[in-house]
């Protein structure tokens, strides 16, 4: 770990500025960049401490959906009443990730931004793109079960590891910020997480030292709400792949899939077959699939998978 | 004390303490966190200062430059360690690659330098900006393509009784299978760390280890010192499950930071940095072959088993189980070994059976199946009370049958067939799970060697032991102190027990399950020449003393142990040490593993539902600490059959997912109930204790039981472990 300057923040637009610094970056619960430093995968050498924002509420918003603080903790938003009862993909998405303790601690913007579990990215001595760009890429043809399976590019296969942004996906979140110059913007979550094309190491639209203020949700939609997380142990592990849907009683709805993509994978074009199953959904989702050999169990698991959250949301 | 004629009855056949089921008495040290483990012993020596291991980047080659600059100026930076400047260092026998590389590099995460600083960050932030050029060389890192070289090795080689390949080839019902286990990773909790002072030219080590003489031994021959000049202390373990057998780098680089930087340093292993700088599981081919008539006798089985590692290392004794599990009358064994680039193979928990079993007892379930026998009975018709190499030599105790059956019957696995209207697969649902239970033999050798110990009664009529055994995690603790009280005639609270310090007596250790039934025994030995010392000194015949209530009673002459002691006290010290018993009878642990386990018919997620092991193995010390061993030993077998694999990248020759998140083993969620019962045993033909082990026998079969017992739910054979879902898919049901 690199040597580092801290201070604390005591407004957004503060911190905001603040993060105008060369090398410095905000901290919130810290349960992932706290590991990436101790490893010099990342190495800021200023943090600007947001916990003390006052971003940490859950409101309802004038159109009837919620406004989530950025500093909300995973538990809380996980339990959160209003939450559970018109957002429930949100909170079974949250409660299949990590653990207890991380869950404490983890906030709703870390959580976007969390990255990738690419075990290439976490070995310094291994070349990876994203870590170092122009190195290369180590997982293209070595141990890749994890990785994408789509919308990787020759540059980067890695996967978001969040089972949380699925669900904002599929609930067509809205990520809030202000950047440096105080000016605040809205973000549709579709186009918050970037594909790795040749630039994996910008994994967001976020310019620097933009700060999440908060991730808002429209007025809840209805339906029944799944998540199936998919992996290799019953609980704390990432997944191989997830699937994220809300199922309206005439069979429309939403999806959106973890484990496949850099970013959320959802498809909108492929949720007009939903009412036709599991298949017929796939095909468009995952129309220009290009796993590795490790990784091709994923298409016919994506399918099974979406097939019996399909059934669960009819029964 | 020399053991060569069977046990006869003994105080230990009193069991008023052995045998009780009793807490740990360390127990309440390790949930207070008042029992120090290696990194923790803050106040030993004054001064510790912290040193922080680097790891090679590459599987194979030669360092070209270290460039320590940057590294020197982070502050607090006190010395740096490389092979350059380290001196002549000598190898342990137990070690196959060195434990500080250079300029040769032998495998991934080989350490080529330690950096000692003030503090931990320091050391660390140091470690990291130290620039190190490697000369890459082209290396082996993958078994299915250097199996063809591979070459039978001295130290296990191959075993013929008959003619197997006759009675394999005209046998009318066969069975030729091919299995894979994967190369595994210990991943016990407290990772390897040292703590090393010198004073003057002698060293102490606080150390986490669990054979303290071996370690002694192999530091003094790496650091060419006399091995009086060594201590090593080891009094608590936080798991080792093999991969604390031997002296690891953070030992060897702690001493030699100490000694650079002329005060103690403390050094640990990094988590990602464990699984390719220390010893894992090798990956093992393993092709069986078994002959049968219909009827079901076994005319022919052989077993062959490929594994590979570094230049003058072992191999995987995957067979060793064949020689001795089932009749037969041809049979073969083989193992052959690759050399293999990646980081250096060795034991963990049950090595040889573990994986062997893995195989074999798959291969058992497919021929019953072959044969249309229930895969119970199958066994049973197959079993063998003798050695089939040698039938003049008789098994000491051998209750394989009596668990199948014991265990079918608790289990209720009649109503498997029931159930299943007379297919074997995949009919019973419950709502989008598959429901399927499986069956495997469990079997584990029992080894015997010396063990020594020290015994000393004390003026308050406290008893306290002292033998360099290890506690890593296991009871030992508790199991001594029985002994000990059984012995002397004391409550539990009377004894004091004192293990893990290389000033102590040698011990046998902690490994292969020899540690219980061989350090109790020592500690038995010992009392006895305690109990002469108190009759002798009251002039008592030792043969009619009674030691009890504290007291040694001869008729009506009862004198208090505290008395018997006097101010000076009284101590001996003795060892078992035995004949050739084990010559004269194979003495095995025997056990019978059954599995329930749904699969969901979609996604191939696995859940083990139920798991029952029941267990012969002489006489069980302590119920409750066994019990642990057993449960730990099946939840780990979970791991092997389900999830644990070190992904090996076969272009850079490394361990890919080296860290707990990448490395996964079983947790709170993937374990169901699980029930073990012990048969009441003794065998007075292995020790006084007429005990055997059990840590690993838990272990043994589990990993086949499930797969069995998935096959059973979904009709998909899997032959290469872990079973994960994707290898399940293709043959699920349409969905
Ligand atoms: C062992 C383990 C298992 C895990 N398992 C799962 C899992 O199964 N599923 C899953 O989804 N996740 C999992 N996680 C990841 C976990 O969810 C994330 O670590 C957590 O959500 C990150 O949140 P944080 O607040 O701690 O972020 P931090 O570590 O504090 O920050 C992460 C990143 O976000 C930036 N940041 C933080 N707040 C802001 C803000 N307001 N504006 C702009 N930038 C900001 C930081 O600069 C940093 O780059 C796991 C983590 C661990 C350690
Ligand atoms: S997949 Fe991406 S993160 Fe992984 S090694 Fe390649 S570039 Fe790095």
């Amino acid at each position: 770990m690199r040597s580092f300057t801290y201070e604390r923040a005591s407004s957004p637009a503060e911190a905001a500025a603040a993060a105008r610094a060369e090398g410095a970056k905000f901290i919130a619960g810290g349960t992932n960049l706290l590991d990436l430093m101790k490893l010099e995968i990342e190495t800021p050498t200023h943090l600007i401490d947001v916990n003390g924002l006052a971003l940490d509420k859950i409101e309802t918003t004038t159109e009837g959906g919620l406004r989530i603080g950025a500093l909300v903790r995973n538990t809380d938003l996980a339990a959160d009443e209003r939450v559970r009862r018109d957002y429930g993909l949100l909170s079974r998405a949250l409660l299949a990730g990590a653990s207890g303790q991380l869950r404490n601690k983890a906030t709703t913007a870390g959580n976007l931004l969390q990255r990738t579990r690419c075990p290439y990215f976490y070995d310094t001595n291994q070349p990876c793109n994203k870590r170092q760009p122009g190195s290369g890429c180590a997982a293209i043809g070595g141990f890749s079960r994890q990785h994408a399976v789509i919308g990787a590019s020759e540059g980067c296969i890695a996967t978001h590891p969040s089972d949380m942004a699925v669900a904002m996906r599929a609930l067509d979140a809205t990520v809030e910020t202000v950047r440096p110059d105080g000016t605040a913007r809205s973000i549709p979550i579709a186009e918050f997480h970037r594909l790795p094309g040749d630039t994996p190491h910008v994994e967001n639209v976020l310019v620097p030292g933009e700060l999440i203020t908060a991730v808002t949700l429209p007025r809840p939609v209805g339906g029944t709400h799944i998540y199936h997380k998919v992996r290799d142990r019953a609980s704390y592990a990432f997944a191989l792949v997830s699937v994220g849907a809300i199922v309206q009683r005439d069979g429309t709805g939403h999806i959106a899939l973890g484990g496949v993509a850099h970013k959320p994978w959802r498809v909108e074009a492929a949720e007009i077959e939903m009412p036709r199953g599991a298949r017929a959904v796939t095909v468009h989702l995952l129309a220009d699939a290009r796993p590795t050999n490790e990784n091709a169990f994923k298409l016919p698991l994506v399918e099974r998978t979406l097939a019996a959250v399909l059934a669960e949301a009819r029964s | 004390m020399r053991f060569d004629t069977p046990a006869t009855t003994n105080p230990i056949d009193q069991l008023k303490v052995v045998g009780k089921p009793t807490d740990r008495i360390d127990g309440p040290l390790k949930t207070t966190g008042t029992a120090p483990y290696a990194y923790e012993w803050h106040d030993v020596v004054p001064n510790q200062a912290y040193g922080y291991v680097v790891g090679s980047a590459i599987a194979k080659g030669r360092i070209a430059s270290i460039d320590l600059t940057d590294a020197k100026a982070v502050p607090g930076v006190l010395a740096i360690v490389t092979a350059e400047n380290a001196g002549k260092l000598g190898k342990g026998d137990w070690n196959t690659a060195k434990l500080l590389g250079g300029p040769d590099i032998q495998h991934y995460h080989q350490a080529v330098a330690l950096v000692v600083a003030e503090t931990f960050e320091q050391a660390r932030a140091a470690a990291q900006s130290l620039r190190v050029d490697y000369i890459r060389a082209h290396g082996a890192f993958d078994l299915a393509s250097a199996k063809d070289s591979a070459v039978v090795p001295e130290a296990t080689p191959a075993t013929a009784v008959g003619d197997f390949a006759g009675a394999f080839a005209s046998a009318p019902v066969q069975l030729d299978a091919t299995y894979t286990t994967p190369d595994q990773g210990h991943a016990m909790m407290e990772p390897h760390a040292s703590i090393a002072a010198w004073d003057g030219d002698k060293l102490t080590l606080w150390t986490s280890n669990q054979m303290i003489a071996w370690s002694t031994g192999d530091m003094a021959k790496t650091l060419g010192i006399p091995k009086e000049n060594i201590r090593l202390i080891s009094p608590f373990i936080g798991g080792g499950f093999g991969g604390k057998l031997f002296v690891r780098s953070d030992a060897v680089l702690a001493a030699l930071g100490a000694r650079a930087a002329r005060r103690p340093v403390k050094v640990a292993l990094a988590r990602p940095f464990m699984f390719n700088n220390t010893t894992h599981r090798p990956a093992t081919i393993q092709r069986i072959r078994i002959g049968a008539t219909p009827d079901g006798k076994i005319t022919a089985i052989g077993h062959e088993s490929w594994s590979g590692d570094l230049p003058g290392g072992g191999p995987e004794n995957a067979v060793q189980q064949t020689s001795l599990l089932y009749a037969g009358a041809n049979r073969m064994t083989a193992t052959r070994l690759a050399v293999l680039d990646l980081p250096e193979g060795n034991a963990m928990r049950a090595p040889g059976e573990a994986p062997g079993l893995m195989a074999l007892e798959i291969a058992m379930d497919e021929m019953a199946e072959k044969l249309d026998i229930d895969p119970i009975e199958f066994r049973i018709l197959n079993d063998t009370q003798v050695d089939p190499s040698n039938p003049g030599r008789r098994f000491s105790q051998r209750q394989l049958v009596e668990c199948l059956r014991i265990g079918a019957e608790r289990f209720g696995w009649k109503t498997r067939d029931v159930q299943t209207g007379g297919t074997k697969t995949g009919r019973i649902r419950e709502g989008r799970w598959l429901i399927g239970v499986g069956v495997a033999a469990g079997f584990r050798n029992n080894l015997l060697t010396r063990s020594a110990a020290r015994v000393r009664l004390d003026r308050p009529g406290i008893v306290t032991v002292e033998t360099d055994m290890t506690d890593i995690g296991t009871g030992s603790y508790t199991i001594i102190a029985q002994t000990a009280a059984e012995m002397m005639g004391v409550p539990l609270d009377k004894v004091v027990v004192r293990l893990g310090d290389s000033s102590f007596p040698v011990s046998a250790g902690s490994g292969g399950q020899w540690g219980a039934n061989n350090s109790t025994s020592g500690v038995y030995a010992a009392c006895v020449k305690l109990r002469e010392a108190v009759t002798q000194k009251l002039g008592f015949n030792t043969a009619e003393a009674v030691f009890e209530d504290g007291n040694v009673r001869l008729g009506n002459r009862s004198i208090s142990l505290a008395e018997a002691a006097g101010e000076a006290g009284l101590v001996a010290e003795d060892a078992i040490e035995y004949g050739d018993l084990a010559k004269q009878y194979q003495q095995s642990t025997f056990a019978a593993h059954f599995v329930e386990v749904s699969v969901d018919a979609a996604t191939g997620e696995i859940r083990v539902r139920r798991i029952l092991a029941v267990c012969a193995a002489g006489r069980i010390l302590n119920p409750k600490s066994a019990r642990s061993q057993v449960i730990g030993a099946m939840t780990m077998g979970v791991g092997a059959a389900l999830m644990e694999e070190l992904a090996v990248d076969k272009r850079r020759g490394f361990f890919v997912n080296h860290d707990l998140a990448g490395y996964e083993v079983p947790v709170h969620a993937d374990i169901p109930h699980q029930e073990v019962i012990f048969l009441d045993e003794t065998d007075p033909i292995s020790s006084p204790m007429k005990a055997k082990g059990v840590g690993e026998l838990g272990l043994c079969g589990v990993g086949a039981a499930i797969a069995n017992a998935i096959y059973n739910a979904t009709g998909v054979r899997v032959r290469d472990y872990p079973i994960t879902l994707d290898k399940l898919l293709p043959g699920l049901p349409e969905i």
